[in-house]
């Protein structure tokens, strides 16, 4: 399968991709936190978090900014993945293979085709069987999440609004997807064809998720999770893991905590990262996420993404 | 009239732990998911996953959850698969970190390299039935044993499934093969030890 990018070994798909979700079981019921620099991944190892996702820019920033958002400087990739023993993923644009071949042979341990990246593809994804490392990505429906699996994906994050605080869409596109899947499970067989037309994906999947009752890969929430109940919350509604980006590093807007200058921005970051890590493994414990919360110190601002321009959306970037 | 089926949990504070639990209940053993220090009194065994050891370690150090599961597996029977077998070895190295110590051996971790380097092996194994598949995801590298454990298999020159009595460990990930005979092995290591 592996023949056409020169990369690393070859696998058989079905190998690889064992490997590929068996990295995605491994981070299940854990936070992955967006950071920027070092001092920020040391942060986010030392709160707890399963992962980081290594960027140039937290999505907040991304949004008060403008221009284009690309890969990451392999400098600050390489930087981080040195301070870290845990995974460190980073994001391609959608479409971007070269941004995501570029990435493989840095030896990240997972690529996000993100939408919070500026689109570099208006018709396709990147073809995510020609990697041996394995691709996360995002949807906000099961075809949407489906046409991602058959390209490859590991590993399906349900996209919320990034860089907003807001969680809305988070819970939206998650009872979505949810809700898809029961729908499924109670078709007769010889209606599971005309499933997959109007879902507009492979039949074989929608197959196997009708008989299983759930994706055939591991199904991560992100996308504008703030606060521990937030993370309580998705965690909950059906999420396996929780990705938080600007949730942790951030306080209004673009600007981020100067948590190398100031002693208490710093431990504003810490409370954060350590207080959502931990309503993540007791999201049904109302009683430790109240105290997860009470530890919580500050919080980010936050923009409601009903305020968002329908053009200023990330979310619907991709298909 | 049939003895009660022995009490076995997985630890669940991250990780692989419901494709463990799976495996266990396709061999007649329902287990409980722990994720407080108080649940491991009832329980007669326990498994701790794959995942993030440094995130494992968090959370124990938290609420002295630490001490109560030193407590346990240096009294009964625990199975350890990769970030597992880090966390029960008594050496920890890459970087060096705090470990229960229940099983006589020195890990370093993420001794193959990143995920690019995670690999699917076939090897020679002690367990009867012939060889043995090996899931390696960012393994762990046993470097060191004591004499009083058993390998059980190795990947070149490395154990990678080794037995110290109650404690078994594995560097790679059975729980993701669909091969059953280690978690088999931990069964019948249980029930041996509750009879």
């Amino acid at each position: 399968m592996t023949e056409n990018n020169g990369f690393g070994k070859q696998h058989d798909s079905s190998a690889g991709l064992r490997l590929k979700t068996g990295l995605a079981e491994m981070l299940k019921g854990g936070v992955i936190m967006d950071v920027m620099n070092v001092a920020q991944a040391r942060i986010a190892e030392e709160a707890g978090a399963v992962a980081v996702m290594a960027l140039e820019r937290v999505p907040a920033m991304i949004r008060a900014e403008g221009g284009v958002a690309r890969m990451a400087s392999p400098r600050l990739i390489k930087e981080i993945m040195a301070a870290c023993t845990i995974p460190v993923m980073a994001k391609a644009r959608i479409g971007h293979f070269a941004e995501a071949q570029t990435l493989q042979s840095l030896g990240v341990d997972f690529i996000d085709e993100s939408e919070v990246l500026t689109p570099a593809d208006e018709q396709h994804h990147i073809d995510k069987h020609a990697f041996t490392t394995p691709f996360v990505c995002g949807a906000k429906n099961l075809g949407e999440a489906l046409r991602r699996i058959s390209e490859g994906a590991a590993m399906i994050r349900t996209k919320g609004e990034p860089g907003t605080g807001d969680v809305v869409h988070a819970v939206t596109h998650m009872r979505t997807i949810v809700r898809e899947i029961k729908a499924l499970t109670v078709l007769r067989e010889d209606e599971l064809y005309a499933a997959a037309k109007n879902l507009q994906a492979p039949y074989e999947l929608v197959r196997m998720v009708a008989q299983s009752g759930k994706l055939p890969v591991p199904n991560f929430s992100a996308g504008g999770i703030a606060t521990p109940a937030d993370a309580s919350l998705m965690m909950q509604l059906g999420a396996e893991t929780i990705f938080v980006g600007s949730g942790i590093f951030m306080k209004e807007g673009g600007t981020p905590l100067d948590i190398e200058k100031s002693d208490d921005e710093r431990k504003e970051a810490i409370s954060r990262a350590r207080a959502i890590v931990l309503a993540t493994l007791h999201y049904d414990d109302p009683k430790i996420v109240a105290e997860a919360s009470e530890s919580v110190i500050g919080s980010m601002k936050g923009l409601a993404a009903a305020a968002i321009e329908e053009k200023n959306l990330m979310q619907t970037r991709g298909w | 009239m049939t003895p009660p089926s022995p009490a076995i949990g997985v630890l669940a504070l991250q990780g692989a732990f419901e494709v463990h639990a799976r495996r266990l209940a396709e061999l007649g053993a329902d287990a409980i998911l722990v994720r407080k220090p108080g649940q491991l009194a009832a329980l007669d065994a326990l498994v701790i996953p794959g995942g993030e050891s440094t995130t494992f370690l968090k959370h124990l150090e938290r609420t002295g959850f630490y001490d109560v599961l030193n407590q346990f597996v240096h009294s009964k029977p625990a199975f350890g698969t990769c970030a597992g077998c880090i966390l029960l070895a008594k050496e920890v190295t890459n970087p060096h970190q705090p470990s229960l110590g229940a099983l006589d051996i020195a890990v370093e971790r993420n001794a193959y390299g990143r995920q690019n380097d995670s690999t699917i092996l076939t090897a020679e194994t002690s367990l009867p039935g012939g060889s043995l598949e090996m899931v390696f995801i960012r393994a762990p590298r046993i470097t060191r044993i004591s004499n009083g454990i058993e390998v059980l298999a190795k990947r070149g020159d490395s154990p990678v499934l080794v037995r110290q009595g109650h404690i078994l460990a594995s560097t790679f990930h059975p729980e993701l093969s669909d091969d059953p005979r280690v978690h088999q092995l931990f069964l019948d290591i249980v029930r041996s030890s509750t009879l």
